[in-house]
């Protein structure tokens, strides 16, 4: 991957000029997919651009010391970690990408989660704190069934390269490691069921309570690109292989619309879980998934 | 008024966030407030949500007649909301303090401690009038700080 490539996929497309957009329109889609299953009307259309504008234009309290350095700056590095997993997607084909780009995907879509639970910490509020712990106590059950689901999709085409598995035939190991990613979204999007850390009213805000203004815009732009990232990332190891770039391009959003629609249905159709019955879930139900993928891709792997 | 400013104040007005506080009310226009979010009112289509935390609030709606004991928590909540702020205040109570008038616990009405923007009076006022009163609230907001940054234009 050249150096003019890269910048064009990280600031042009599947970048920042196609993400952030496209971040306003899940979360919209979301809030509206949730509004129409309870027959309301639900936000308009430019309602997430409307907030995040007011919040940036509202003031943000004084804070001294380290703990104010590290509020400014956690929103700002989840971010940016999400707009590079956004950026490293192989959207379009051929679109270069390097061997190992899937663990530094896999790293960058975890950083925000660490950001969140720094920035509950750092904001010295006990709701925050309560808001981390529970999201440092999710994102270590729920990553064990979406690491090991990934890794044995990898590990099945001896490729650590996302191309490599974006290219990937239809199997029955494709699905299984799909299917455990999709259990694993909503924990990590923190939607219902697993809305636990930011549990709304209940901790108030979890994480985020202290945050206020830009700072919470940002927080609420990270969210939005992370969306863009894992649902495209589902959408990578399902769109069908295509040399058209404009088919290619058009089924990466369909699929991602798709997938978001379907977390809205869930999100809907549930309520929250405490935390205890959250990691039981993962650790007791969903292991066996991730289970069974890694050892299907260690038989191939031995058959090979 | 540049780009920057009109987009802000459209805004302003079109995503009011709402923090709910209650200063002893009975619960009556508590309950008017969240089924002005519910189905059958939705307030979510004029922007408007109920949020956690005072920090991400841009109207503060309070119901009660302000006791003793709340009042101090009414000061330090409305210092917790970011500029720019409005305050609504729900039903009859924090605007005259209704039937609990000259009672030695209550502290009311609430303007005697706080700015209040707009009064929905009622006991309880109709989820309606409710989400007239965050309209208008929102609509202030947007008008306050637009003439403000007009008169430091002025100014400089």
């Amino acid at each position: 991957m050249n150096l003019t490539n890269a910048l064009a996929r990280l600031l042009l497309f599947p970048g920042l000029l196609f993400a952030v957009p496209a971040a306003w329109f899940f979360l919209w889609t979301e809030r509206k997919a949730v509004a129409l299953m309870q027959q309301r009307v639900g936000p308009p259309f430019m309602q997430p651009f409307f907030d995040f504008i007011k919040l940036m234009g509202k003031t943000v309290p004084r804070r001294s010391g380290r703990a104010g350095l590290l509020m400014k700056a956690l929103p700002l590095i989840a971010l940016a970690s999400s707009a590079g997993a956004v950026g490293l997607l192989p959207v379009l084909p051929a679109s270069g990408g390097f061997a190992g780009d899937l663990i530094l995907l896999l790293a960058l879509l975890e950083v925000p989660s660490m950001c969140m639970i720094a920035a509950g910490f750092a904001s010295r509020s006990i709701f925050g704190e309560i808001g981390s712990a529970r999201e440092a106590v999710m994102s270590v059950s729920y990553n064990v069934v979406f690491l090991l689901a990934i890794v044995s999709i990898a590990a099945s085409q001896h490729s650590f390269r996302l191309e490599t598995l974006a290219q990937l035939p239809s199997s029955p190991l494709r699905w299984l490691g799909v299917l455990a990613i999709l259990v694993c979204l909503p924990a990590k999007l923190h939607l219902n069921p697993f809305s636990v850390p930011n549990a709304e009213q209940e901790i108030y805000a979890g994480p985020f309570t202290e945050y206020a203004g830009h700072e919470l815009a940002m927080w609420d732009l990270a969210h939005g690109l992370e969306w863009v990232a894992s649902t495209g990332l589902v959408a990578t190891l399902l769109a069908p292989h295509v040399q058209i770039w404009w088919l290619s391009a058009g089924s990466f959003v369909v699929i991602s619309f798709a997938v978001v629609l379907l977390l809205s249905v869930v999100a809907t159709w549930t309520a929250r879980l405490n935390i205890d019955s959250t990691v039981r879930f993962y650790w007791r139900c969903t292991l066996v998934f991730a289970v069974l993928a890694t050892s299907f891709a260690l038989l191939l792997r031995l058959r090979s | 008024m540049n780009l920057w400013k009109r987009l802000m104040c459209y805004s302003r007005r079109h995503s009011p966030w709402l923090f709910h506080m209650n200063s002893g009310s009975c619960n009556g226009c508590d309950i008017e407030l969240v089924a002005s979010i519910s189905p059958r009112y939705d307030a979510e289509q004029l922007g408007a949500c109920l949020q956690g935390s005072p920090r991400h609030a841009d109207i503060l709606c309070i119901s009660g007649p302000v006791t003793r004991n709340s009042l101090q928590a009414i000061k330090t909540v409305y210092a917790q909301v970011c500029e720019p702020k409005a305050v609504v205040a729900l039903g009859s109570c924090p605007a005259s303090t209704n039937v609990f008038i000259d009672s030695r616990t209550i502290e009311g009405p609430l303007n005697k401690h706080i700015p209040v923007d707009v009064f929905v009076p009622g006991c309880p006022p109709r989820p309606d009038a409710i989400l007239q009163g965050v309209a208008k609230a929102a609509a202030i907001l947007a008008e306050r700080r637009a003439k403000k940054s007009a008169a430091q234009e002025e100014q400089a």
